[in-house]
């Protein structure tokens, strides 16, 4: 019984990581065809991975694509954090009614997002280009930060500050020594779901971005009429190996501070 | 507190101000230049090179995937672009929105002598009196078979209906084409409004639906290279390339007539460098020019003098690339339906699909 019910676990989660492997495997496979289709195995090559780096348009892009995803998430962290430490020091009815309208743009539809942002832009006289989109993905970035330092925020023991404040330490200096160490996890992690939701978000930049300048979305999304080009698969294949082995190297060799600080909600 | 906190703020908004002005404000310093929306991968983009070179006008070019991406952009003047390549139907919504510029054809000595007039004329039903557009590729849609799959000559769209295919059937996922099938196998526009007639093509259409194997778009192309179905619809310039492919497949233009579809240049009435966005549409117009692009696009190409300059005789000659329009009398373009129109066909659609 205890040895059936072990194998139906175990088929199970080799089922789950199938699903959520099998495309990325397919796409990996394809980028090694030597045949511009899906359809037909045309031989090995790595033909796609040299003609990618000799593609400017799909390394302009994907350069773009990271600078905004990174100074994006940098300043919404930012500008999140500051926001949660006002927001803490609110009395409870205006704190909610300011944390409803910060949490609007996350349910809002991308598209109306977009649109609404584009025609801000417009009627402000902004020229389209790198800024227009980096604004809009701030913008759209904000909620996310919030949402995962708020949490954090309301953790904290006041009575650290102050007592930081007692023994003699100026505001700031208690802030940023006793304080934002204590918020760091949070803001990390509200960092790296800003970054992540920059790099894949098509719609908005769609609406925001100027003419000649692309994000990895939009200029794979052009190429919809006429195939996703097989340079493309070899892009994903790179972009998929660098971050499984960035995740090896994480796991491999942990933080120990990070642990301790961790440990907490671990054993929760 | 108070002064610490204010430095603060200070630093933050400095550097947002500091950002977005280096980001929006520090505008082109070289005016001479013109801004192209085009299809992706739809131009080979050493002859953009060849025209900065050529004209020392430098081109920022963008690129769009579907018609109803690309307006609601253009429409609110999002990125000032000079000249866009929309198809048809789109030309006839920008031309009733007051889009576009009207050309100066005096400027356009290419597009004069090298475009076929008999695309002039297709051109008419969109843009009557050719005063908005210059052709820059067309094509038919048709129905792609496999020869090994299927055990009669393929002629009629009607065939698509037929019992024997069940589960081999591709058709396109998109509004206009699917009705457009339907409508031409009773004679009727593909751009009719009629709604007696629109309900006809609605039933036909799910009277069809068992039979299909699925509705798509791009996937014809793939699907059809691999053999997974026998007999689907499908655009020429893409049954070029599966030809190529696999050579086991055949494109027909059925008898009861379809879609010839085209990809104008288009200059818009906001543009700001109207003198350059000539230029660049009469550069492309040029022989030599339109020739590398259709070498690179596999569209078929409107410029006679481009396609006189095509050494392989068998694509030159090609019924799929350069069919012989005049031997049919029942095709046609679509136009710009209007908003109620379009919402008739999307109603009706949504009733074939959720059937």
């Amino acid at each position: 019984m205890r040895k059936t019910a072990d194998f139906a676990k175990k088929i199970y989660t080799a089922l789950i990581f199938l699903f959520l492997y099998a495309p990325i495997a397919t796409l990996i496979v394809l980028s090694f065809n030597a045949s511009k289709t899906r359809a037909k195995w045309g031989g090995f090559t790595m033909d796609w991975y040299l003609s990618l780096m000799q593609d400017e348009t799909i390394l302009d892009a994907l350069g773009t694509t990271l600078l905004i995803a990174f100074l994006s998430a940098l300043i919404a962290s930012v500008i999140g954090t500051v926001a949660c430490i006002a927001m803490s020091g609110m009395k409870r009815r205006s704190r909610t009614v300011l944390m409803g309208i910060t949490n609007i743009p996350m349910l809002n539809a991308d598209i109306v997002t977009g649109i609404s942002l584009m025609l801000l832009f417009i009627s402000l006289g902004l020229r389209f280009g790198f800024g227009t989109i980096l604004l809009s993905h701030i913008t759209f970035n904000i909620p996310y930060v919030i949402l995962s330092v708020l949490p954090r925020m309301k953790q904290l023991n006041p009575s650290v500050y102050e007592a930081a404040l007692d023994l003699g330490a100026p505001p700031l200096t208690a802030f940023f020594k006793v304080t934002l160490p204590d918020l760091m996890p949070g803001i990390l992690s509200g960092f790296l779901m800003a970054f992540t939701m920059s790099l894949d978000d098509f719609i908005i930049t769609h609406f925001t971005k100027g003419a000649g300048i692309n994000t990895l979305s939009t200029k794979i999304y052009t190429e919809v009429r006429k195939g996703i080009k097989p340079e493309m698969y070899a892009l994903s294949t790179i972009i998929f190996v660098t971050v499984l082995v960035l995740l090896f190297l994480i796991n491999m060799t942990p933080d120990k501070a990070q642990r301790k600080t961790d440990g907490k909600e671990e054993t929760a | 507190m108070v002064t610490d906190l204010k430095k603060i703020w200070c630093v933050i908004i400095i550097s947002l101000v500091i950002l977005i002005t280096a980001g929006c404000g520090a505008g082109e310093e070289n005016d001479n230049v013109v801004i192209v929306y085009n299809w992706g991968e739809y131009i080979d983009p050493d002859m953009l090179d060849l025209f900065e070179e050529e004209t020392g006008i430098h081109v920022i070019y963008d690129e769009f995937e579907t018609n109803e991406t690309m307006y609601p952009r253009v429409e609110a003047g999002a990125a000032e672009y000079d000249v866009v390549c929309p198809s048809d139907y789109m030309i006839s919504k920008m031309i009733q929105n007051d889009l576009l510029l009207e050309l100066d054809f005096e400027k356009l000595p290419n597009a004069r002598q090298n475009i076929g007039a008999q695309y002039w004329q297709q051109s008419e039903g969109f843009d009557p009196g050719n005063r908005y557009s210059v052709p820059y590729c067309w094509g038919t849609v048709g129905i792609l078979y496999n020869r090994t799959m299927v055990d009669e000559p393929i002629t009629s769209w009607k065939q698509l209906w037929d019992e024997k295919y069940r589960d081999e059937i591709l058709m396109q996922d998109s509004v206009r084409d699917a009705f457009m099938v339907a409508e031409k196998i009773y004679g009727y526009s593909m751009n009719t409004l009629d709604e007696k007639e629109l309900l006809t093509v609605r039933d036909a259409l799910i009277d069809q639906k068992p039979l299909v194997q699925a509705y798509v778009i791009d996937q014809v192309r793939d699907k059809m290279i691999g053999g997974e179905a026998a007999i689907g619809v499908i655009y020429s310039g893409e049954a070029i390339y599966t030809q190529y492919e696999n050579s086991d497949l055949e494109y027909v233009i059925p008898e009861e007539g379809t879609n010839v579809w085209i990809d104008s240049w288009v200059i818009l009435k906001n543009a700001p460098h109207q003198e350059n966005a000539i230029k660049f549409i009469d550069f492309m117009c040029r022989s030599d020019v339109a020739l590398k692009n259709f070498e690179y696009i596999t569209y078929s190409t409107p410029n006679e003098a481009a396609k006189a300059l095509i050494e392989d005789e068998e694509i030159k000659n090609s019924p799929v690339a350069f069919p012989d329009l005049t031997r049919y009398d029942n095709l046609e373009t679509y136009i710009y339906l209007g908003e109620e129109g379009d919402m008739l066909y999307n109603e009706l659609w949504k009733e074939v699909k959720s059937y």
